[in-house]
């Protein structure tokens, strides 16, 4: 480690199970697939909605970025767990969902979702509108000056929401260990692993997966700067 | 523009830091009078299972000797690890003789501590309106069995009993994967009274004292090491006397009584 920042010997230490980083990658990874699309698609309806609940629907999307990610967890397992309003009907089939990485996945698309909202929104703001009012003139349908003009000039700003998501989506927690549990080899995710080897004082432990978020983290932010460029 | 705009930003912050700093200095003032004057409270930090019993010892013990105690419920491994990184803990109970000996062989202990006060037992316990009729421990690798809550074995000595019993009843490979790891033998009995696990292990004073479960098997303590609850005072206390009083009280036949009603045994080194 070219780092230098803690005195490890990694000869010296057990590596341990891998299983959170992959856990973590997956649940991340998926979670950003569907908050990168869903997120661009609502933030373009709400581009062009204008109605009077406007502030209303946005504050709604934006709340889980200010709430406390327990309170975020609270609310999904209210209503996903297995005496809850959704829960109870997804039962019927015998889908539980509560303490399954599926969980995990929701609650990281909860929390990451009003960042990839914001800068999608953001990015198509910055469009010059008579563009698209142009296009819509020749007669292009609305799916085609989305897809042709609207997402086009905003990919910067989507790729910047999207990296963020991904951040945000690897390191959730609060919500995450509420609703899927810590499950090692199943749900374990590495903030997961980082707090439990804290509380079991297992130090090294705790040093070998903050290192590797944060070269994720680092590897993430030169993502963003390069594209800026 | 810009400029005022900068300016205004390190004024703001300047007056944030020094409102911290000014909290700071009171908070170590108010600490350290709690620390030296007479009346001050003493912290007991005691593993998460105490908590019910101990809630309701407090207020009889209060009122006799007008002395405040604060508390601090935990995992019994977490709080070891609290006192071992200088938590002003004056008196330390644990569910477990590990987290208490990680302490005497750093020399954290006063003269005279630990010993055993209480005595529990494991139990096997299932929601209340659980579809699987659960009567044994073995019946746990049936696959109708999907997740069991247990505690996390390094930090919950609940988790390191139950997985000890597994151990020994030879399934500990066979249901491992279906573990859903709680931070604290609380959190456990929380998560088996809400139904979204199907199993769960903590003790048999957890089980009784909640209406959301049923006891479905006692593990048999030749399966386990002995559960036996130590308490200490801590060296560092700056009230050891007052915490001697509180451990005594502890001791008592009143609290013995609370103690029982809430399902605990009590040691027999000291009828």
């Amino acid at each position: 480690m070219a780092l230098g920042l803690p005195n490890l010997n990694l000869n010296y230490m057990s590596i341990p199970d891998l299983s959170p980083l992959w856990i973590s990658l997956k649940v991340a990874t998926i979670a950003t697939m569907i908050t990168c699309g869903l997120g661009t698609i609502v933030a373009y309806q709400m581009y062009r909605y204008r109605g009077k609940a406007r502030s209303l629907i946005e504050g709604i999307m934006i709340a889980p970025l200010v709430l406390p990610p327990t309170v975020v967890g609270f609310i999904l397992l209210i209503l996903l767990g297995k005496n809850g309003m959704i829960g109870q009907i997804l039962d019927r089939w015998n889908l539980g969902l509560v303490f399954t990485w599926y969980a995990a996945v929701i609650a990281a698309i909860v929390v990451s979702f009003p960042l990839m909202y914001r800068a999608a929104l953001g990015a198509f703001e910055q469009i010059d509108a008579l563009l698209l009012d142009v296009a819509r003139l020749e007669g292009a349908s609305e799916l085609v000056v989305f897809w042709y003009i609207a997402l086009p000039l905003a990919i910067p700003g989507l790729v910047a929401g999207t990296v963020l998501s991904f951040a945000r989506a690897l390191g959730e927690f609060g919500a995450t260990l509420m609703l899927s549990g810590n499950i090692p080899g199943q749900t374990q995710t590495m903030p997961m692993a980082i707090y439990f080897a804290v509380q079991a004082g297992a130090i090294e432990e705790g040093w070998f997966w903050t290192i590797i978020i944060i070269g994720i983290s680092l590897v993430g932010i030169l993502i963003v700067n390069h594209w800026k460029i | 523009m810009n400029f005022w705009r900068v300016g205004l930003l390190s004024l703001v912050t300047i007056v944030l830091l020094s409102l911290t700093r000014f909290s700071f200095d009171r908070y170590q003032q108010q600490f350290g009078q709690t620390a030296s004057t007479p009346a001050s409270p003493i912290l007991v930090a005691a593993a998460a299972s105490l908590q019910p019993a101990l809630q309701s010892i407090t207020p009889i013990y209060q009122a006799h000797l007008n002395q405040t105690i604060n508390y601090n419920f935990a995992a019994s491994g977490v709080l070891a690890q609290q006192i071992q990184q200088g938590a002003p803990v004056d008196v330390f109970i644990a569910a477990a003789a590990q987290q208490m000996s990680a302490l005497v062989q750093q020399g954290l202990l006063a003269a005279g501590t630990p010993s055993t006060l209480l005595t529990n037992q494991l139990v096997l316990i299932a929601p209340k309106q659980s579809l699987v009729s659960l009567t044994d421990w073995r019946q746990l690798t049936d696959p109708a069995i999907k997740r069991i809550a247990i505690g996390e074995p390094r930090t919950v000595p609940a988790g390191q009993y139950a997985t000890e019993v597994f151990q020994n009843l030879g399934i500990l490979e066979l249901v491992k994967s279906k573990f859903v790891m709680g931070n604290s033998v609380k959190s456990v009995l929380a998560t088996v009274e809400t139904g979204d696990v199907d199993a769960g292990i903590v003790y048999i004073t957890d089980a009784k004292n909640s209406s959301k479960v049923q006891i479905a098997a006692i593990a048999d303590d030749k399966l386990h090491s002995p559960i036996n609850y130590p308490i200490a005072i801590l060296k560092s206390s700056k009230s050891l006397t007052k915490s001697r009083q509180y451990v005594e009280f502890l001791r008592s036949k009143s609290a013995i009584a609370i103690f029982k009603k809430y399902g605990f045994g009590v040691a027999k080194s000291q009828s």
